[in-house]
């Protein structure tokens, strides 16, 4: 009896207490952020979400992970149909050019602009930006999580043979590769051949050697640009990997076969992998015992003058059909993504790296980059900022590009199983690279990209 | 003169019938005819518009290589797959039937793997058969490379099968043994006291008795191959090495969810329902007279 009636008491007095409060608070403004990181990365997004509801009050978001970026378009194309999208969404790097088409989208300096902030957009780092913005340089979506590719080598392995420093061409990691052979390690450097590691593999080769991967300025100039990766460098690079991997130098690891590539980095089976720099916490924390390990930006081919490399990751879109309260709410979301702080919050917290200069010189200035865990991630900022981004290095703009990835593993799969020749694998996927193009561009009938 | 309720047949017919006439369009024959008229148009995959293009998205997919790789790689899987789920079930349940030591705990224990959901089954099966890492790398200890399927794509056919075997193994046996079970046991008795062995008993009346259960399992087993597979595909390849293990209604995923393409996913759907439609009616009319019904 007593239980209850004190219960009841302190419902009266909750009740109370929360009538009295409200007039103090105007209901905030909710507005939906839709993501697609998961796991460790997901809890960063949840709590950077709670950090900006607890830093005002008028507009509260509400942080949706979808899985993975895939699904995260998938689940945001169907709510769009259904006319219930979220306001903000994370769009991967290579959906870019469908959300460009897709006339789903209020652009982002407008939104900033009409909401009264001001975005020093020349503080982006020019590789992420550009990557991002139109052809005439208008951001139409935030960059967010920002990562691009490093070579992870092991120090111990490498003092083995007498190196104290990470190969700089790709004439000397096919030397020191089979110096590590000869010195007894099984596994001197693992690859993938999966659609995810056209990314390392394909992409930052190209934008590193400023080859082109189509035509167009990789698709940037219109929907009528072709593939052309069979008759550039790129042909060479394959030719010597397959020559790596047939000699034992190579080996092939990923999740289906049972330890991928930065797990077999991490264990000290492999030396030498070439990942994100996003992985540069997960092997901090997971690496053996006492291993000696540093990362260096991708080698290049003797006597190639080196350019950027390609940002990956993926951007914030606003989306269209939304209220003006919820435009107001999302412009201030955007606007305390864009601070410096939570860049340092971010970064410290996931792998990726700060997308501007501000950003990225008050993480410097705060001593980031001098502690343990996190020293040689600035190797990434040396790798997006090795040079002005060319018409090339900007980034790949293509339609569809989720399935010219697929097609790139299919076809690397076919030529490491001694299916196809070289050549004949490349030319399959330039010839159904270019049908996967066609069709985009058939889809999109008189539009361009803006 | 005789009082009598009556209602007209008509009316009242259609009344029983229209709750499920409802339900069988809304989620039948609407989506279907939404992916018909895809399969006709090119989708903007926003809803920015369509525009018609007639049979192309069919022209285009039946003259691309990759999807006939698709086709056969699919009716590969179905015939081994439910060639080997229907072979081992029977058997099991035969044996079970017999009533040898220990079938009580068997009739239990081997339902299980068909309730456990398709991506579960595959991880676990994506463990065992992993060449580095399961319990197959012993294998490859002995014979270096032997087993790889993440190059060798009949390696790779050879795990997706094995798990979906594996799952539908429990669902035949179900049946099977509920068929051997209601052949009368004075049949088998009589057959004994003759003389008959267990394997002559087996061919002479157990199997022709239980051949609607056969049937019946035929089509269900060739109809799930192709749409069950998805899961396992999915966690255990994903259509992979080089297409190997892209199976129809993976290809229709990845065209449709991870492409965006619409339309060619709409027009690959309608393909494979008329596939499979036509597979079930060549059973009907071929394998059918074969069957005895009691």
């Amino acid at each position: 009896m007593t239980m209850i009636k004190r219960g009841f008491a302190a419902l009266a007095a909750g009740a109370l207490s929360t009538a009295l409060a409200m007039p103090a608070f105007a209901e905030p403004v909710k507005f939906d952020f839709w993501f697609g990181l998961s796991g460790d990365l997901a809890r960063v997004v949840d709590t950077l979400c709670k950090n900006f509801n607890a830093s005002q009050t008028d507009y509260e978001v509400v942080c949706t992970s979808q899985g993975n970026y895939d699904a995260t378009l998938q689940n945001t194309i169907a709510a769009f149909r259904a006319g219930k999208q979220p306001a903000v969404v994370q769009v991967y790097d290579v959906g870019t050019a469908t959300m460009m088409l897709s006339g789903a989208y209020k652009p982002a300096d407008k939104l900033m602009e009409e909401n009264g902030y001001k975005i020093d957009y020349a503080d982006y780092f020019p590789g992420i930006a550009r990557y991002y913005a139109t052809s005439k340089g208008e951001m139409l979506s935030f960059p967010f999580n920002s990562s691009t590719a490093l070579l992870y080598w092991n120090k111990d392995a490498f003092a083995k043979i007498g190196k104290t420093e990470a190969p700089k061409t790709w004439e000397d990691v096919g030397a020191d590769l089979k110096a590590m052979k000869d010195a007894g390690y099984e596994c001197p450097m693992a690859i993938n051949i999966s659609a995810n590691e056209s990314w390392q593999l394909m992409e930052q080769f190209s934008a590193i050697h400023n080859q082109p991967i189509a035509t167009k300025n990789n698709g940037y100039d219109g929907l009528d640009a072709r593939l052309e990766v069979n008759k550039t460098k790129f042909v060479q690079y394959v030719t010597d990997l397959k020559k790596w991997y047939d000699a034992g130098l190579i080996k092939i690891k990923s999740k289906d076969l049972g330890q991928d590539m930065v797990q077999a980095f991490a264990s000290g089976t492999c030396q030498v992998i070439m990942t994100s720099v996003g992985d540069h916490g997960t092997v901090g924390k997971t690496h053996k015992e006492g291993m000696n390990w540093d990362v260096a930006e991708l080698p290049v081919y003797a006597g190639t003058e080196r350019k950027n490399s390609l940002v990956g990751g993926a951007s914030l879109w606003v989306l269209s059909g939304k209220s003006d309260a919820e435009y107001k709410g999302a412009a201030a979301f955007l606007n305390f993504i864009h601070d410096p702080k939570t860049a340092l919050f971010w970064s410290t917290n996931t792998g990726y790296i700060p997308v501007t200069k501000s950003g990225f010189d008050y993480m410097k200035s705060s001593g980031f980059y001098d502690k343990a865990p996190y020293k040689g991630r600035e190797t990434a900022i040396a790798s997006l900022t090795a040079s002005e981004p060319t018409e090339i290095t900007r980034g790949v703009r293509l339609g569809n590009f989720t399935q010219i990835r697929a097609e790139f593993g299919t076809q690397m799969q076919a030529i490491f199983a001694n299916k196809v020749s070289v050549q004949e694998g490349l030319d399959t996927l330039v010839k159904n690279g270019d049908a996967i193009l066609d069709r985009f561009q058939q889809t999109y009938p008189g539009k361009t990209l803006p | 003169m005789e009082k009598r309720v009556t209602f007209s047949s008509w009316t009242i017919g259609i009344l029983f019938a229209v709750p499920q006439l409802l339900l069988i369009f809304t989620f039948f024959y609407w989506p279907a005819g939404q992916a018909v008229y895809w399969s006709l148009t090119l989708q903007q995959p926003w809803g920015g518009g369509n525009i018609w293009v007639g049979l192309d998205n069919f022209r285009s997919i039946l003259s691309n290589a990759d999807y006939w790789n698709s086709i056969t790689a699919s009716l590969v899987f179905a015939g081994i797959s439910t060639g080997l789920a229907m072979f081992i079930a029977l058997v099991l349940a035969a044996l079970t039937d017999r009533q040898l030591a220990g079938s009580r705990l068997y009739r239990v224990v081997l339902i299980w793997p068909y309730g456990i959901a398709a991506p579960a089954l595959a991880l676990a099966f994506r463990f065992i058969l992993a060449p580095e890492a399961g319990f197959l790398s012993a294998i490859n200890r002995m014979w270096p490379g032997i087993w790889d399927p993440g190059l060798d794509g009949a390696d790779a056919m050879a795990s997706i099968i094995v798990a979906f075997s594996w799952k539908y193994v429990g669902y035949n046996f179900i049946f099977f043994l509920a068929a051997f079970q209601a052949i009368p046991r004075s049949l088998i008795e009589a057959a004994a006291m003759d003389g008959s062995g267990v394997i002559r008993r087996f061919w002479d009346i157990q199997f022709p008795l239980i051949t609607p259960t056969i049937f019946f399992l035929l089509v269900i087993n060739i109809t799930e191959s192709f749409q069950d597979s998805f899961g396992i595909v999915d966690i255990m390849t994903s259509g992979g090495p080089a297409n190997a293990t892209n199976l129809m209604v993976y290809k229709i995923y990845s065209d449709g969810f991870k492409g965006l393409d619409y339309s060619g996913a709409a027009a690959q759907s309608i393909i494979l329902m008329l596939l499979i439609i036509v597979l079930t009616i060549f059973q009907f009319r071929f394998i059918e007279r074969r069957v005895h019904y009691g």
